[in-house]
């Protein structure tokens, strides 16, 4: 049964990514002012969606590890390789959004970049997320995975307060796709459809890489305690 | 006051007092960076007000980026760092008496600083001068308590001297934004910093607070 639907899921999400480009690129109407480049929107909101998702799943795993590390230590591995996948798989998704923005903006304002609310609120949260998987990288031993948890807690903290500061600071950006005023949403049903469908594909595809990251981190971990054993038994 | 957090305070007053490594390095330093921007960007008139802001805090904030890393390296000779483990006392108040020891060291620097920022630029305050008596000691505290902090989280890597700017500019980065934004209004008088005073004040009271109850976790990560 487990088997089926791990050989299943990535048939599936490899459909829905099929689905999704021929709605998007084939299906989907052109809109009025922006014309085909606006298509590019079914790549970049499914994408940083995405990202943020995970981002939030590195911050919960960050707070699983600090909660559990004492008490229960299979927990907190488990929450630390999440934490890790989060921030990794997150920082992947983030990248597709900082380079699907530009591209767009050059169409849509004539310029790449603009230093506006969510533009440096989304390279912020990258450089933060970043810097997290470089402290990974530098610091050793199982004092990293606190540490890492740690700063991941400070990232997180610090996105909100990035957002409000770039926020009065200045915005260009176009208004939030959902919840972002009368006029905001999308209107034109055929629009709305091959958005749902490109959201979903992302959402599969960035949990299953999440899901083969967790993976292999677990394993890596059980290695890890492994070689730590058979180093005692031998000393 | 109490007495862990005085005595902490005292001993890094009173090594700074003899060695006066932190003030003198951080006060070369940030003269070096005023004197580097000064000649790359060659400023006059009303554009030396608008960028003086900036210069002034980026050199603050390179300069203090050695004086944190000092701040625990030397614990770490003759197992300092691990003997305070053992102490009876929170750590926090060992975290605390490094941030006010920091703090006086790199508000001097500015303060030593002021006068010959003020010659190179050419500058005249045009807004309110007390703000800049609040502006800046709000943004020298969100610098030296986030850097202290991530200094001790970074001296348990390797690269550690390498590794504290990586982690803490990322964060620092909306107060940095607050400060240089404050700084330079005050200095054009163009507009009102209120807003990011508060945003300031605001910034220094999360992290300070995350900074005193996340600080034992680090401390005594193993």
């Amino acid at each position: 049964m487990k088997k089926t639907a791990l050989a299943l899921f990535p048939a599936i999400t490899i459909a829905l990514m099929v689905w999704g480009y021929y709605q998007a690129i084939y299906v989907a109407p052109e809109e009025q002012t922006m014309h085909e480049a606006q298509r590019i929107f079914y790549y970049h909101v499914p994408s940083a969606m995405v990202a943020f998702l995970f981002f939030a799943v590195s911050l919960c795993g960050s707070i699983g590890f600090l909660t559990w590390r004492r008490s229960r230590p299979d927990w907190a591995q488990a929450s630390d390789a999440w934490a890790l996948a989060g921030a990794e798989v997150g920082v992947v998704f983030c990248t597709v959004v900082l380079i699907t923005g530009p591209l767009w903006g050059r169409r849509a304002w004539g310029i790449w970049w603009t230093w506006d609310a969510r533009l440096t609120t989304t390279l912020v949260l990258w450089l933060i997320y970043v810097s997290y998987l470089l402290l990974r990288r530098f610091a050793a031993g199982p004092q990293m995975q606190t540490l890492a948890a740690v700063l991941g807690i400070f990232g997180a903290l610090d996105v909100p307060i990035v957002y409000m500061s770039n926020r009065w600071w200045r915005t260009q950006h176009p208004a939030p796709v959902f919840g972002g005023g009368p006029d905001s949403g999308i209107k034109d049903p055929a629009m709305l459809e091959a958005f749902g469908w490109n959201v979903l594909a992302w959402l599969c595809w960035g949990l299953l890489i999440l899901f083969i990251r967790y993976y292999v981190e677990r394993k890596h971990q059980l290695y890890a305690a492994q070689e730590a054993e058979e180093a005692l038994t031998r000393a | 006051m109490n007495s862990a957090l005085w005595t902490h305070l005292v001993k890094d007053l009173r090594i700074e007092w003899r060695s006066k490594d932190a003030i003198n390095s951080m006060l070369f330093f940030a003269l070096l960076v005023v004197v580097l921007f000064s000649m790359s960007f060659d400023p006059q008139g009303a554009f030396s007000r608008t960028i003086a802001g900036g210069v002034l805090c980026v050199a603050t904030m390179f300069a203090s980026v050695s004086a944190l890393n000092q701040a625990w390296a030397r614990e770490i000779r003759h197992q300092v760092l691990d003997a305070q483990r053992m102490a009876p006392t929170s750590g926090s108040q060992l975290f605390l008496a490094k941030v006010l020891a920091n703090f006086i060291f790199v508000t001097i620097v500015q303060i030593a600083l002021a006068p010959v920022f003020l010659v190179f630029y050419n500058l005249r305050i045009e807004g309110q001068a007390w703000q800049l008596a609040l502006v800046l000691p709000l943004g020298t505290w969100a610098l030296v308590a986030n850097g202290t902090f991530f200094a001790a989280l970074a001296i348990r890597s390797r690269n550690r001297e390498l590794l504290l700017p990586l982690i803490l500019f990322p964060i620092f980065l909306p107060a940095l934004l607050a400060m240089v934004i404050a700084t330079t209004s005050i200095l054009t008088g163009d507009s009102d910093p209120g807003l990011w005073i508060k945003l300031l004040t605001g910034y220094d009271i999360i992290f300070t607070t995350v900074s005193l109850l996340l600080f034992d976790v680090v401390f005594h990560a193993e």
